[in-house]
């Protein structure tokens, strides 16, 4: 740490929030001062970074215009945050950002690799603007790093929480539409499971049988796994519980649909199915239970 | 607390109330196979709707309850199992092996009518 040893006198101070430096300048001034370099140079400074982008090939999905018009915004946003101290502004700005982009598949890293990018671009204008005058260039630096860092930092953060309320909003709106109990007889309940299943799933589909055979007085329930592509050991022991779990409530489950896939895994590992009832496929299923209830289906006239 | 065991022709019921500690599940096992002896009964409902919580200790109980009536030529039900119970139960690995469970008091009578016109 060259800085260190140049300027020992504020080495103490640095662990204040604001450090006071020997020299007469505040660092709000050398803010300024440096917010004025960052503005005067903008066109120069926005387009040697954009070129920096794509040179290490960040952002590929957007266009060349596209980064360049976001480029022109987070620059002027960065250069404000710089101005005025306050990030709220640029947090917002930061989420705006990320809602736009991460439908488009901009990854985290690519975020953070651009603001960094700036970061460097413009420290780098900032050594070549006072390599005359080392003390000032340190003191800026002083003044510039931690609100840069901190700038990094927000827009880090804000890609990442905007990226997490994505995910939480859409594990939300499948777990919506994931489980519909439905009756097809008296006392018959069919349950038709797509997609993947995940333990905190699967117990929400145990519940929502429970209390379905409980408020439908159900029998005889048909567990249709046609589309569940595939299943590891959690989920079938959750599904061998939830079979028992029926019983309990006096309801007989025939589980139907079983693929081959399916079927060879749960032999493979070793799961005790020998509890469970086991039909082909959705008809079968139903109609073993049609008998079980003691219904006869027949074909009152023929069929043209 | 004591377990009230009903007698309704045929059967016994019993009454589970809320918290039962494990003595009064001892004495209702006593008390259900001295009855069953006594009123030659053909089976015994357990109602457990009032149950919110199932241990292993009740649940082992309610097995040979199950089981021993069962010796004594007598069918047994439990009835009125909460869905938060008996997923709980299942989890623990409770799950009554070998005895006969339904819905609720009125699908248990229903279960033993039924088995005992079959035996008839």
């Amino acid at each position: 740490m060259a800085k260190r040893e140049s300027s020992p006198k504020d080495s103490g101070a640095r662990n204040n929030q604001a450090p006071e430096l020997a020299s007469s300048e505040a660092p709000s001034e050398l803010l300024r001062e440096l917010v004025a370099h960052l503005r005067q140079n903008r066109t120069q400074l926005r387009e040697e970074w954009v070129g920096r982008i794509s040179e290490t090939r960040l952002l590929t999905a957007m266009t060349k215009e596209e980064i360049f018009a976001e480029a022109t915004s987070v620059y002027d946003s960065y250069v404000e945050a710089l101005e005025t101290e306050t990030f709220e502004a640029l947090q917002a700005y930061a989420r705006n950002l990320s809602e736009r982009i991460i439908p488009r598949g901009v990854e985290t890293h690519e975020v953070v690799g651009i603001v960094l990018l700036l970061r460097d671009v413009l420290a780098r204008s900032l050594f070549a603007k006072y390599q005359t005058d080392f003390k000032k260039l340190n003191r800026i630096l002083d003044a510039y790093e931690p609100a840069a860092n901190r700038i990094a930092n927000t827009v880090a953060v804000g890609f990442v929480q905007e990226r997490e309320r994505v995910i939480r909003q859409q594990q939300e709106a499948i777990r919506e539409l994931s489980t519909p109990v439905l009756q097809v007889r008296e006392r018959l309940l069919i349950l038709p499971i797509i997609g993947v299943i995940d333990p905190q799933r699967a117990r929400q589909l145990t519940e929502q049988l429970l209390r379905g055979i409980r408020t439908n007085r159900a029998k005889v329930v048909v567990i249709d796994i046609t589309g569940v592509a595939a299943m590891d050991v959690t989920v079938a022991n959750h599904l061998v519980q939830t079979v028992e779990a029926s019983r309990l409530l006096g309801a007989t489950v025939i589980v139907t649909g079983l693929s081959p896939e399916i079927a060879q895994t749960l032999v493979t590992i070793g799961v005790d199915l020998g509890k469970m009832n086991t039909v082909g496929d959705l008809q079968g299923g139903i109609e073993q239970a049609e008998r079980l209830l003691g219904y006869k289906v027949m074909a009152v006239a023929e069929a043209r | 607390m004591e377990v009230p065991i009903l007698k309704q022709g045929e059967f016994l019921i019993a009454m589970f109330q809320a918290a039962l500690s494990d003595a009064d599940l001892e004495n209702l096992r006593r008390g259900l196979l001295q009855q069953v002896v006594r009123f030659r009964s053909r089976g015994v409902i357990v109602d457990v709707t009032a149950m919110d919580v199932m241990d292993s200790f009740a649940s082992r109980t309610l097995r040979e309850i199950a089981h021993m009536i069962r010796l004594r030529g007598a069918e047994t039900v439990i009835v009125g199992i909460q869905p938060e119970v008996a997923f709980a139960m299942v989890q623990l690995g409770l799950t009554l092996e070998g005895v006969s469970t339904a819905l609720d008091l009125e699908e248990g009578l229903a279960y033993l009518i039924e088995k005992s016109k079959i035996a008839d």
